[in-house]
């Protein structure tokens, strides 16, 4: 088998779970590697960094609103120490350091396998209502505000109640313009401008896990059904499901967009059988265990595409299989949280 | 009417429907007509098949079917 080194973010295994773990867990699971895996935690307190088996190092790596030349910097550092074979990033909020610097990181040997800018900007939130007629898929109505004076006059273009949504994440129901008010406030000020208020789709919310290979070929494929929901709006347990117009739906996207990487397509699909893409998101969900326990090793498809290897695409999974989350109580010794703290890697 | 193909029920009257990720349990005598239709078997079997097991008038019955159907078609598992 193949050795790689590959360096992970997204450790945080919470409440609100970052992707990093299970997508360890699906690499080291893989039949193709023998994977060493570094991971690049933001926190001393990543749960993924005290747990067996997770993790064989690890690093902490500075906030990409330091600058991504900081990042680029410890990463740069990191590798000289590692040999970094490939790198996948799990955050949203560092995902535009790490596409920026792609060339940067391949010509110090580290591989990736991202979107692109342009690809990562046009499904934004803020720019889904074009990208749904770009590429003659159904989103819900949308509008960008950038001042409170805008709220008032939303009344003219939205029926109330109507979703206001952050920058980068977190999204709520709202039934007038002074909860509007509220939660423009709040999310202004955790995840910046703009705001995005969006029509409220009356449906079920289902999700989708891909993998695009950059030329318009849908490579994995895994719909979900959230059984179980948090009240950050996780998904605590899930189902797959066999609906076919969810994977026409997915394939219409990647071969439209040329999507390269991981994706998480999220779906309302209405009592009537319309589907309205809500979001998308621009890597692999914290859900993605799933799709590997249903047959698509989705991390390690995404690791093959990024070393160049020929990934032929999955044609099946098993439908009706379950994820359960848990949290459990890890019992360690302060000299690893110290050591992290005071060196920057155990 | 027939029930889609794709509709899993176990032994114990599990339903999962594969397409919503909707579950449901029906009790012992939902799951006996449950099978039965996907027996295609017409409502006219079925209650002859239940009245001969089960003491119930046929009033009764006709009233609890037509419930049933009823509800067999709003969570769409006919085939269509």
């Amino acid at each position: 088998m193949k050795k790689l080194t590959i360096a992970v973010t997204g450790l945080n295994n919470t409440d609100n779970p970052g992707p990093g773990v299970p997508v360890i867990r699906s690499l080291r699971e893989s039949d193709y590697f023998d994977v060493r895996i570094i991971g690049l935690a933001y926190e001393n307190l990543e749960p993924g960094i005290y747990m067996d088996n997770i993790v064989d190092k690890v690093y902490s790596v500075p906030y990409p609103s330091t600058g991504t030349e900081t990042l680029l910097k410890r990463i740069k550092y990191i590798n000289s120490k590692e040999n970094i074979d490939v790198l996948i990033p799990n955050f949203d909020a560092e995902l535009f350091s790490f596409m920026k610097s792609a060339n940067k990181l391949e010509a110090i040997g580290i591989k990736t396998f991202l979107p692109t800018l342009e690809q990562f900007e046009e499904r934004h939130k803020s720019n889904l209502s074009d990208f749904g007629e770009k590429y003659g898929v159904k989103v819900p109505k949308s509008k960008t505000i950038f001042n409170q004076s805008e709220i008032y006059s939303l009344s003219n273009d939205f029926s109330y109640p109507l979703l206001v949504k952050g920058k980068f994440y977190d999204a709520f129901v709202c039934y007038n313009s002074e909860q509007v008010l509220n939660h423009f406030n709040k999310l202004s000020s955790k995840w910046g401008l703009p705001v995005i208020i969006q029509e409220f789709v009356q449906g079920t919310e289902v999700n989708v896990v891909a993998l695009g290979d950059g030329e318009g070929n849908t490579i994995a494929a895994v719909p979900m059904r959230k059984q179980y929901i948090t009240d950050k709006g996780k998904a605590w347990a899930g189902i797959t499901l066999s609906d076919k117009n969810l994977l026409e739906l997915t394939n219409k996207i990647i071969a439209g967009t040329k999507w390269k990487g991981g994706m998480e397509v999220e779906i309302i699909k209405t009592t009537d059988n319309n589907y309205y893409i809500i979001e998308i998101n621009p890597r692999i969900p914290a859900w993605v265990y799933l799709a590997v326990g249903a047959g698509q090793n989705i991390p390690e498809a995404l690791v093959r595409l990024a070393i160049g290897e020929d990934v032929e695409a999955f044609t099946n999974y098993e439908v009706g299989k379950m994820f359960v989350r848990y949290s459990y109580d890890i019992i360690t010794d302060i000299n690893k949280f110290q050591l992290l703290a005071t060196t920057g890697e155990i | 009417m027939k029930i889609r193909n794709d509709l899993a029920i176990s032994e114990t009257g599990f339903v999962f429907d594969p397409i919503t990720g909707e579950s449901f349990s029906l009790n012992q005598i939902g799951t006996e007509i449950f099978n039965l239709y996907k027996e295609e078997k017409n409502q006219s079997e079925i209650k002859k098949i239940i009245t001969d097991k089960y003491d119930v008038s046929e009033a009764e019955l006709d009233k609890s079917l037509i419930d049933f159907e009823g509800m067999i078609k709003e969570y769409n598992f006919i085939q269509k």
